[in-house]
């Protein structure tokens, strides 16, 4: 009720707010932050900034409630719509609104900014101001990207987002920050410019630049492999999909862990978002005719990568790849249903791998920065991120243990916690595409069982390994809150999953129909 | 070319904006020498209310989108030509603006700055309305001699001296070639009138080797005065030689001046060989993209860089005009124009930094600047980001345009591999950032930078960010400049 009073005040809309609140929120910080602390200052020297912070994030995610509240899950058709011109010149947009796809998502960004703020507490002490400001400008631009029904605005929104999070891992990141900053800017840059041609050739095609026009747009095969293509680049690079998943790790293990968590909650949910938004409805046939390619690469990230996570000897990298891995379940999703029509000729099986894979990105971006959380805190105390370097945090920090456990639990997809649902739901939908699928891609419940609760073994069970972790001290009241709200979600989703499903339904039976119609007959 | 001017009154009227200029700088130029060096700042005022004069003429006349032709058909005054000198005038005033305390420190704030800059912009005026080969020659020799004789502005500087002298040899050359281009096209059709040209040259003439000949000419006159590979040689030496407030000059208003005269005399005077040039234009662009890109990362002199830097950009506004379609000069034309604000700030970000009189052109230079003076670390940041091509900020939508002018007469290819260089670019901008967030030391801050200089550079860096906001109104001013060519 909030946001409809400012927006009768206003005239703006519940998603402009959305998107333009932390943004504003975040210059103001940018403007009149103070960039070091004064002399003889300890700690966080701006403490305003950091109330500023967490007071516009809160906000925003209390303003965002009412999309859930008011969200009508019986349609498909975007809600929340606004729609201005803003380019004419080239009848370009300013177009917002959400379905049962982007709502989930935009929530995940509002849930998780205050903790990320929280997170930064009083780790941050450089430049506190800019830290936090960075981080609401962030928020903003996702949300943007989920929100932009345009698709030169979301462009811009995706582009965007490059900045900020190219200072936030070059300035506050590990001692490679320079080399992992640079390395995540350029693929990522890379990947999307391949995606500005297809989506200019599709504004040259349709004469507009409105992403609902570019899905009723008939094209032929070979255009619509070219510009599967060229979104493939731009969402893989992003979701990563093995090969081009090397700047992932890197980027993980430099970041500081707001940055890490944004990166894996939210920012990897983009390369997914991107596929259900574009590559599917825009390309459905070039999806059906390559969905060879995607589930073998898909499958790759699952076993191989996998495999690579088990030998980690760094925490963050562990969970990086784990990262890869349980996208890669989501790409599998996404694209097995053809598989299944083939198999057995109905439909039923595609909504329900879609819906898996968006269960899936939703409960990872819970799990993976629960997780990187949980190495932030270790991290804060001892500097190292080497499992080889803890052993035993047990016994020294009881309540932040059983967190790390639960959530590595959640992570190897135990039932009852979220990881259990989109797994379940994934491989359910896999069986029906053929046995052997289903059987690599449940090599996951081993596999991320095996590394997750080695790790788990390593670190925080057995005999107090050092005098380092023999000094630790438990969780402060900070870091205990911050957990126990992400681990309400990953127990709330995994326990009752039912109203997501329902906020998803409908916008999945839509996709589901829609790439199984074909876009050939009209074309020329 | 609608009508034809008939009576000298009309014809005055059209170069109303440059007799305002003329005649004001031969004031200038009096006045100030009969000033003591103190009073210098009246020279500078005197500079700055007579631009004023000019864009205010200028204004006034550009309200209706009339075309209108003069003295004997060889001078025009058409939306593009309005656009051209408004978007000159300002950027000659913005970088007056910017280096008063710059030229002050080192002794060399001298009227004839004024005034050779203030001959620089009347022949990028000429430029812009000229509606004859000759004409055009007129105006680019004015434009050239001025800009040597700026590089050489600090005779006490050998680099200086060096930069000049290379850049007047070469540009000597160049000019000549023009000249022989010329003069082929001249002796094959018998006319210099870039009207005449347009209408009379047909199939029979259009397959002529003497023309051809002189197209080739004319092209690598034009490349030289772009600075497009291999006609750039002298882009690097002048930037880095000349003192930064020279360099943040010859940047900025010339390539106006380039992109008219390509315009005026590729586009409209010889459309009959248009897939000819355009072909050249091409292998010049890719050229240009590649070399000033990875060049550029070898650069340790920031002044080197953005020289490498300009050469990258100059492909790609060369790429709006081997697209060929007026959609494709009028993003070439957007281009330029974003161009043009952004090597304005970049350099004038040096000019600031220098303003106290040590020369700020290395990235050691700018290292840890973000702690000294967070807001122009800032400023940077944007302008960077800019010339990467990344939205929010204008420097997106000038790629974006060219992109899809080029989509649109598939060259795909072409566009596939501006986009691939221009990712390889993105490197050595990122670096500049680097240099000035996430590292340490260096010595360069803005303490004590007077007020006027901060204001200015922070004014032209937010106009970016406006233009990235709401892009439509420069891009509609674009498209109708260069609708009817």
């Amino acid at each position: 009720m909030g946001s409809s009073m400012i927006e009768s005040a206003l005239g703006i809309g519940t998603l402009s707010i959305l998107v333009w609140l932390p943004i504003l929120g975040g210059l103001l910080l940018l403007v009149l932050g103070r960039s070091e602390n004064r002399p003889g200052e300890k700690g966080s020297g701006g403490r305003l900034d950091r109330w500023v912070a967490l007071a516009v994030s809160v906000l925003t995610f209390v303003l965002s409630v009412p999309l859930w509240t008011q969200f009508d899950s019986s349609t498909a058709t975007m809600q929340f719509v606004e729609r201005l011109p803003w380019i004419r010149t080239f009848n370009v947009e300013y177009y917002l609104g959400v379905d049962g796809f982007s709502m989930p998502l935009i929530l995940l960004t509002t849930f998780l900014t205050p903790i990320v703020v929280l997170a930064g507490w009083q780790v941050i002490e450089k430049r506190t101001a800019q830290y936090f400001a960075a981080f609401l400008i962030l928020e903003g631009l996702m949300i943007g990207v989920f929100a932009a029904l345009d698709a030169l605005l979301f462009y811009v929104f995706w582009e965007a987002m490059l900045i900020p999070m190219f200072i936030i891992i070059g300035v506050w990141g590990g001692e490679r920050r320079v080399y992992a900053t640079m390395k995540f800017f350029l693929y990522t840059f890379l990947g999307s410019v391949f995606m500005l041609v297809a989506l200019i050739y599709l504004y040259l095609k349709s004469g507009s630049y409105s992403i609902l026009d570019f899905q009723n747009l008939p094209l032929t095969l070979t255009e619509q492999i070219l510009i599967f293509l060229a979104f493939l680049f731009a969402f893989a690079v992003k979701v990563p999909m093995w090969p081009v998943h090397t700047w992932l790790p890197d980027a993980h293990v430099e970041a500081p862990t707001g940055g890490s968590v944004i990166l894996a909650a939210v920012l990897l949910k983009m390369g997914g978002y991107g596929f259900i938004r574009f590559s599917l409805p825009i390309t459905p046939d070039a999806s059906s005719e390559l969905d060879w390619l995607m589930i073998s690469l898909s499958l790759v990230a699952v076993v191989y990568i996998g495999l690579v996570a088990l030998v980690q000897k760094d925490m963050k990298k562990l969970i990086a790849y784990s990262s890869i891995a349980h996208m890669g379940f989501v790409t599998l999703g996404f694209f097995v249903g053809w598989q299944i029509l083939e198999r057995t000729g109905t439909t039923a099986g595609i909504a329900m791998g879609l819906s898996g894979g968006m269960f899936q990105m939703i409960s990872h971006g819970f799990i993976s920065g629960a997780l990187f959380l949980c190495v932030g805190v270790l991290y804060d105390r001892l500097h190292s991120r080497q499992i080889a370097d803890y052993g035993g945090v047990v016994n020294t920090m009881p309540r932040f243990a059983a967190f790390m456990v639960l959530f590595a639990l959640a992570n190897a997809g135990l039932p009852g916690t979220s990881g259990f649902v989109g797994e379940f739901l994934v491989i359910l939908a896999v069986f029906k595409a053929g046995f052997w699928y289903a059987f690599l891609a449940a090599t996951t419940l081993i596999l991320g069982a095996a590394y997750t609760l080695w790790m788990v073994k390593r670190v925080v069970f057995g005999a107090v390994a050092n005098e380092g972790v023999a000094g630790l001290s438990d969780a402060s009241g900070r870091e205990l809150l911050i957990l126990a709200l992400v681990a309400a979600g990953v127990l709330g989703l995994g326990l009752w999953p039912a109203p997501l499903a329902d906020v998803m339904a409908a916008s999945v039976d839509h996709l589901a129909l829609q790439i199984t119609q074909s876009k050939l007959a009209g074309a020329l | 070319m609608s009508t034809m001017a008939s009576s000298l009154s009309t014809d005055l009227v059209t170069v109303w904006p440059e007799i305002i200029l003329a005649v004001g700088l031969c004031l200038v130029l009096v006045v100030d020498m009969f000033l003591k060096d103190s009073y210098r700042d009246v020279t500078y005022l005197l500079t700055i209310f007579l631009l004023a004069g000019i864009a205010w003429s200028l204004l006034g006349a550009g309200a209706g989108g009339e075309t209108t032709l003069a003295f004997g058909g060889s001078y025009i005054s058409d939306p593009l030509s309005r656009v051209l000198k408004l978007f000159a005038v300002a950027a000659v005033a913005t970088v007056f603006l910017y280096s008063r305390p710059y030229l002050r420190a080192r002794g060399l704030h001298l009227g004839e700055f004024y005034v050779l800059g203030l001959f620089a912009l009347l022949g990028i005026l000429v430029l812009a309305s000229s509606y004859s080969l000759l004409v055009s020659y007129l105006g680019l020799e004015l434009l050239s001699l001025s800009l040597y004789a700026m590089v050489a502005f600090n005779r006490d500087s050998p680099l200086a001296a060096e930069a000049a002298m290379k850049y007047f040899v070469l540009g000597a050359i160049a000019s000549g070639i023009l000249l022989y281009g010329m003069s082929l096209v001249y002796g094959v059709t018998g006319s210099l009138n870039i009207g005449d040209l347009q209408a009379t040259i047909g199939t029979a003439q259009a397959s002529s080797v003497s023309l051809w000949v002189g197209l080739a000419f004319l092209v690598a006159g034009i490349a030289f005065k772009f600075g497009a590979v291999p006609f750039h040689m002298w882009v690097p030496d002048v930037y880095q030689g000349a003192p930064t407030a020279v360099t943040l000059f010859v940047g900025t208003a010339p390539k106006l001046g380039a992109l008219a005269l390509a315009i005026r005399i590729l586009v409209e005077g010889l459309p009959a060989l248009g897939d000819l040039w355009q072909v050249m234009l091409a292998a010049l662009a890719v050229l240009s993209l590649v070399l000033g890109n990875v060049a550029a990362i070898a650069q340790t002199n920031l002044k080197r860089m953005l020289a490498y830097s300009t050469i990258a950009h100059v492909g790609f506004i060369l790429l709006g005009f081997v697209a060929g379609t007026p959609e494709g000069i009028q993003a070439a034309l957007f281009y330029t124009l974003v161009y043009v604000i952004m090597a304005s700030g970049s350099f004038g970000f040096l000019v600031l930094l220098s303003s106290r009189g040590e020369e700020v052109e290395t990235l050691e230079d700018i290292k840890g600047l973000w702690q000294r003076s967070p807001w122009f670390a800032l400023m940077m940041v944007l302008l960077m980001v800019s010339m990467i091509g990344v939205p929010p900020l204008a420097g997106f939508y000038a790629k974006w345009w060219i992109l899809s002018a080029l989509l649109e007469t598939n060259h795909v290819g072409l566009a596939v591999a501006a986009l691939v260089a221009s990712v390889i670019g993105a490197y050595y901008y990122l670096r500049v950032i680097k240099m000035m967030l996430f590292d340490d030391g260096g010595q360069a801050h803005a303490g004590g930078i007077p007020l006027d200089v901060r204001v200015v550079l922070s004014v032209n860096v937010l106009l970016l960010l406006l233009i990235g906001l709401l892009p439509d109104r420069l891009l509609e001013l674009c498209a109708r400049a260069a609708a009817l060519i």
